[in-house]
């Protein structure tokens, strides 16, 4: 019988659920709980009404497993309308105060709504399917572990809702990008682990003698986050029936744990994983070999190694001792050519393809991704020098810094690659159109640009502001005029990430109508002869 | 498994010999300028461990051989900033605050120090430019609830406006005249403090409402409802309006008067700063 034992164990699920939204000792708890409860009684109502008694049609194993993969191309761009949108209100609300609606929508509640989605619901999705594709055709070996990868994914999505709905509920560790409560966190654990399974035993099994370079950055991102997951959210509930932990860590060693976490959930989730995503589809767009092969080791091993060591640099001038925040900063100006070495490799294979810059879009869109990718890792260290973050920190600056890394890195090339796996993923012939991802290209390209842009001047604005004393000794402005002073930066950053929404909302429609098989009539792009020849 | 020998026909350069999914590898060496920027910064980054605190030992970290310290250094800066201004800090605790206006030097430092301390403390109720909003008086003008002379500001903001924890505080309360007044009654004494400084909808209203004043509320206001500062009581023949302007506004505040509260920050601030915040108040143009 087809989901017997998934019913059973939804059904049982979905009961403690429900025994816990009665039991629950706060009311978030047993909100959330009641959320629980209908997101797994909703699944078990699905999977009872698909049961099957024929015997399941044998799998051969020969073949890719790609249905977790569709699914999660799917999911990727589901939840990167949903982060980025989540993202514009929450630009709207800072320049208009006003459109805080309390308690559920006030920014203090959609801001880890819209970092979390984008982060790990947009990039995590991408990630993980962009990863199980990588890994079959590199290892020519089929998923390991049967329906693992199912497992993965829908445990994977039941921790998106759970952190997001529980964020909107005001369910909190208020530990920046690790914001869900110890529940969702001991769930997400054991997805993580399976994930870790399903990759490491599909890499065993593998038919090519080596591991692929792309792999290597995947592996050192699944393991790594493991690591940054469990121990920056060792925490003790105050009761297994409640929505409130404590951290097992005080003081500055709790927030030295907490900014490891922070900044290597940007090394290894936000690049080494997306580095993997480069190394496996840009030379495939660009149908060229990888640059150099040394320099693809030694950048991994050095930038695996380097990066932990970087997060004191996001405690400069606190209670941190000056030793620690040294080390942190020499750290983070060795670690500028490690990253760099990932932007060389990713340029350099295009070498003797750079006319695919002007002919393909997709090929454009990866190298944007490159090139912010190489703007924001050199940017990276210089704010990490003491001086120079004496005036960026808490400033708008962080903020540019990490959306020309998100939305020029991050983004970019999930988009690339979604555009070159889709059509192969549901074997259409080509995308529904190309003259949309041009379109996508130069919306996401100026967005960010505003975007950028605004949030450096006001960034240094605000940081220049905040030091200016007067010849007497005391400080020129107040902190309500250096906010007050902030209102058209805000306004030109929603401004720039409406635009990039509208790439986003462009993509999500191509991606559809390429999923449902059609075909846009459409003129050839200018200089394009390969643009509309058959998908290999 | 391809053949070791695998030649990229496009660069001429030879590849690793591997291939996944049809991906290869060329066999460049590593970029000479990444080489050498790489071991630059590993080089200063050995460097300014040894020029700043960075080594962990048993017990404590290698102090660096520049001898910096984050913390000292904050500590030097507050005390260099505080030794500047230490001969003017000394002078205003010592002076009174009119001996303190009366003295060019004293007063401008007393001004730019206690616009400073208005920033942090006083534009959240008084705005920046300290123009007042519904509720919170405008500091700039000629209008004073509690007196507009220096010593007068300096004991507002020490003590407050009824603020429970300060036997001192400036202590009034206006009687909700619901609980007295007929509503016609409201509405004509209403129509009569308007008119005192504005045009009224129905004229009719306002010789009544002048009776109705002086049986209930000359007793604070005054005769002509020029206010009275000994008890707060505010001029209503000005066309300045705390709580809004117009015969509702007004109406609204005799039926059940909003009693603004104001914390005394005698305690918090301390004597020398509340005397620089009322000499700065004073300087805004409505001092007197």
């Amino acid at each position: 019988m087809r989901f017997a034992t998934e019913i059973v164990v939804f059904s049982v699920f979905a009961f403690a659920a429900l025994v816990g939204a009665g039991l629950g000792v706060d009311a978030p708890f047993r909100q959330h709980m009641w959320v629980l409860f209908f997101v797994l009684a909703g699944f078990t109502a699905i999977l009872l009404r698909n049961i099957e008694f024929k015997p399941a049609a044998p799998i051969d194993p020969s073949a890719y497993m790609d249905g977790p993969i569709r699914y999660g191309a799917i999911a990727t761009v589901f939840w990167g309308v949903v982060g980025m949108l989540v993202g514009v209100v929450i630009a709207l609300q800072l320049a208009y105060p006003d459109l805080n609606i309390q308690p559920w929508f006030n920014f203090g509640r959609l801001r880890p709504l819209h970092t979390s989605g984008v982060v790990f619901a947009f990039g995590g999705n991408a990630l993980i399917c962009t990863s199980l594709y990588v890994v079959q055709r590199t290892c020519r070996a089929r998923l390991f572990g049967g329906k693992l990868a199912w497992f993965v994914f829908w445990g994977y999505q039941l921790f998106i809702v759970m952190a997001a709905t529980g964020y909107l509920l005001g369910v909190t560790e208020g530990r920046e990008y690790a914001e869900p409560e110890w529940y969702v966190d001991i769930w997400l654990t054991i997805v993580w682990v399976a994930y870790l399974i399903l990759f490491l035993g599909t890499i065993l099994k593998r038919r090519e003698p080596h591991i692929y370079v792309a792999n290597w950055f995947y592996l050192s991102f699944i393991v790594t986050i493991a690591m940054l997951h469990v121990i920056d959210n060792l925490t003790m509930p105050a009761s297994l029936l409640g929505s409130k932990s404590y951290s097992a860590f005080s003081g500055v060693q709790d927030a030295l744990t907490q900014w490891w976490y922070g900044h290597n959930a940007v090394g290894f989730f936000l690049t080494a994983g997306f580095l993997g995503m480069m190394y496996y589809f840009v030379p495939k767009q660009a149908n060229r070999p990888v640059y150099s092969y040394r320099l693809s080791i030694i950048h991994f091993w050095a930038l695996i190694f380097l990066y932990i060591w970087a997060g004191p640099h996001h405690l400069h001038y606190t209670a941190l001792p000056d030793w620690a925040q040294t080390l942190g900063m020499a750290f983070s100006i060795m670690l500028w050519m490690p990253s760099w070495g990932g932007m060389i490799n990713g340029l350099m294979t295009l070498s003797g393809a750079w006319d695919k810059i002007r002919t393909d879009p997709i090929i454009r869109m990866m190298v944007a991704a490159i090139a912010f990718y190489g703007m924001s890792t050199f940017e990276g260290p210089i704010m990490s020098i003491r001086t120079v973050n004496s005036l960026s920190h808490y400033t708008d600056w962080t903020i540019g810094h990490v959306h020309s890394g998100a939305l020029g890195w991050v983004g970019m090339i999930s988009f690339g690659a979604l555009y070159y796996m889709v059509p192969k993923l549901w074997n259409r012939e080509r995308l529904y159109s190309l003259r949309f991802v041009t379109w996508h290209f130069w919306l996401a390209t100026l967005g960010i640009v505003v975007y950028a842009a605004a949030m450096w001047v006001s960034g240094v604005m605000q940081g220049l502001m905040w030091r200016e004393y007067n010849d007497q000794g005391f400080l020129v402005y107040s902190f309500a005029e250096s906010v007050a002073a902030m209102h058209p930066y805000y306004v030109m950053r929603a401004a720039g990430g409406t635009m990039y929404l509208a790439g986003m909302l462009i993509m999500a429609w191509n991606i559809t109508m390429t999923i449902l098989g059609r075909q846009r009539e459409e003129q050839p792009l200018p200089g394009s002869v390969s643009a509309f020849q058959p998908a290999e | 498994m391809m053949s070791r020998e695998h030649i990229d026909e496009v660069s001429g350069i030879s590849t690793t010999g591997h291939e996944w999914d049809g991906i290869r590898e060329l066999n460049n060496p590593l970029p000479r300028w990444w080489v050498i920027t790489f071991y630059a910064t590993i080089a200063w980054a050995l460097a300014y461990t040894v020029a700043f605190p960075a080594w962990p030992m048993l017990s404590s970290a290698t102090r660096g051989v520049l001898g910096y310290s984050s913390r000292n250094n904050v500590k030097n800066e507050l005390a260099a900033a505080e030794a500047a201004k230490g001969k003017y800090i000394a002078a205003i605790q010592e002076k009174t605050i009119l001996e303190i206006a009366a003295d060019d030097a004293l007063r401008e430092f007393a001004v730019a120090s206690g616009g400073a301390t208005f920033k942090v403390n006083c534009v959240q109720c008084h705005g920046s430019g300290a123009q007042g909003s519904k509720g919170f008086p405008n500091l700039n003008d000629d209008d004073w609830l509690w007196g507009g002379k220096a010593e007068e500001i300096q004991q507002t903001i020490t003590h407050g406006i009824r603020f429970a924890s300060d036997l001192d505080t400036r202590q009034s309360e206006m009687p909700a005249f619901a609980d007295v007044l007929q509503p016609e009654q409201i509405s004509q004494v209403s129509a009569y403090v308007a008119s005192l400084s504005g045009p009224v909808l129905d004229k009719t209203l306002i010789q009544s409402g002048a009776n109705v004043f002086a049986d209930n509320c000359a007793a604070c206001h005054g005769e002509k409802a020029k206010g009275n500062r000994e008890v707060g009581a505010p001029d209503l023949t000005d066309a300045i309006w705390l709580y809004g302007s117009g015969e509702s506004a007004i109406a609204a505040q005799v039926r059940a008067p909003k009693q603004g509260v104001m914390p005394a920050w005698g305690a918090r601030l301390g004597e020398t700063k509340v005397k620089e915040l009322a000499v700065y108040v004073h300087s805004l143009g409505g001092g007197e």
